[in-house]
């Protein structure tokens, strides 16, 4: 479970997360929607730690993430997240981007790393790439390469931070797919995204945020059906 | 008596100059290299105002003359240290100095390079900051800094001509004692420019190979 108490977050003088409250149940899904600089994508940051908070807590499985005795490197193998831009290790090949953190961090042997690799390539439908190297990839193989990064630490978490946003129209379908499949298989996800018909399909619920809040939150259909807030309500005609 | 023909002797003296020329050259490389690697990640790490003393002090290694540089360090550590070193030693610690101001910069700048999304994407995998330094940021920078890493070390190796300064017979001073004896400038200086090619040639050549090695884009 990942409990979001009350956090506020500030870059300089902008504060861009305004106090948010949010639980996430295990097993769910939760597709986090908004326009550009509303803090959704800062809050997945804060969640593994790679971004400090300035108040408020944020609690996985019950440990706080930016308490001081936290081991962050250790926490971080619980939750997996992939970003906008894939970000490829350009030195290694495929099977060895996905190899190299259950390698050092997990202390996994080759072996067993290399099984545990090639079942999450394959899973991502890149069976075929192992022994390339990521500029050989197109942006949405990068991307699913990224997946299977994550998933070999076997997270018990996943964030993916607008991972469609950066890929050729052509090629969001195929990302997309991963995640339809990862939902299906029950991993806790939370997902921030612009697709507003994959939010609407795979989510349980569904947070908009604007200007910092979380200013609604509701499964899809009553959300996407319903909106109660005008700024939802225009974002929603501005996205349709 | 004066022998004005260039005898085997004479090779064998210019050999042992280029002997001394690869010693103090490797000496300075290797461990300026080492501290260079030291001073270019304290730098990077601690950012530009805590770096501050640091960067100074080796700025002034790089825009003062290596020749100065050895003139003084020479006089410092002998005369007013009385520590009683060789000359070998004095330009040993003067290029190691020097090499490694150059080398901070090369490290920097390579480490500036790996993208930070990069780094950020292999710390959220757990990586600690050693293993993101041992695993991505080094065989990154490594690419990034090594043809100016190559470039830096043919210069120490044609720098280290200086030390002669200190009571340090190198290749170069060797060939000018041989031009003292035998009267023969033009011959002797292009045996000397080969014993500096036949020491460059590889290393530049290594450096092509592994650029090319390492290339997958």
């Amino acid at each position: 479970m990942i409990e979001i108490q009350n956090v506020r977050k500030s870059f300089g003088a902008l504060e861009v997360l305004k106090g948010i409250d949010l639980t996430v149940h295990n097993g769910e899904v939760l597709t986090i929607i908004g326009g550009s600089g509303s803090g959704k994508s800062t809050l997945l940051t804060c969640i593994n730690g790679l971004e400090p908070i300035d108040s408020g807590r944020i609690l996985v499985d019950g440990t706080e993430v930016h308490a001081r005795s936290t081991d962050l490197n250790k926490l971080r193998q619980k939750i997996g997240i992939v970003f906008q831009q894939w970000n490829a290790f350009p030195h290694l090949t495929v099977l060895e981007n996905v190899m190299l953190a259950p390698r050092k961090v997990k202390g996994m042997s080759k072996p067993d790393a290399e099984a545990m690799a090639v079942k999450q390539l394959e899973h991502v439908g890149l069976g075929d790439k192992l022994s390339v190297y990521p500029s050989r990839l197109s942006g949405g193989q990068q991307q699913r390469m990224a997946i299977a990064r994550a998933l070999a630490m076997s997270p018990k978490y996943m964030l993916f931070d607008e991972v469609t946003s950066a890929l050729d129209p052509m090629l969001v379908g195929e990302v997309l797919d991963t995640l339809r499949l990862l939902a299906s298989d029950g991993m806790t996800m939370i997902c921030v995204t612009h697709e507003m018909k994959f939010a609407r399909e795979v989510s349980d619920r569904v947070a908009f945020f604007h200007q910092g809040v979380m200013a609604e939150i509701a499964p899809p259909a009553e959300l996407f059906g319903a909106p109660k807030s005008p700024d939802l309500q225009k974002f929603l005609a501005a996205t349709a | 008596m004066f022998d004005t023909a260039l005898s085997a002797n004479d090779l064998i003296f210019l050999a042992k100059g280029a002997g001394m020329t690869i010693f103090v050259t490797l000496i300075a490389v290797f461990c300026g290299t080492v501290l260079g690697i030291v001073f270019g990640i304290f730098r990077y790490q601690v950012g530009p105002v805590i770096a501050a003393p640091l960067t100074f002090v080796l700025d002034v290694f790089r825009s003062i003359p290596l020749l100065i540089q050895l003139v003084l360090a020479n006089a410092f550590l002998g005369m007013v240290l009385r520590l009683g070193m060789s000359g070998l030693t004095v330009a040993c610690i003067v290029l190691t100095l020097y090499t490694s101001a150059y080398c901070a910069e090369i490290v920097r700048g390579a480490i500036e390079s790996v993208p930070q999304p990069v780094r950020r994407a292999a710390r959220s995998l757990g990586l600690s900051w050693r293993q993101d330094m041992t695993n991505i940021v080094l065989p990154l920078a490594v690419r990034v800094g090594l043809p100016s890493w190559i470039g830096l070390s043919l210069g120490v190796m044609k720098d280290s001509a200086l030390v002669y300064v200190v009571q340090v017979t190198e290749l170069l001073k060797s060939t000018q004692i041989l031009i003292t004896r035998l009267q023969e400038p033009l011959l002797l200086l292009m045996i000397c420019g080969a014993f500096y090619f036949l020491i460059s040639f590889p290393v530049a050549r290594l450096g092509g190979y592994l650029e090319k090695r390492w290339t997958h884009d």
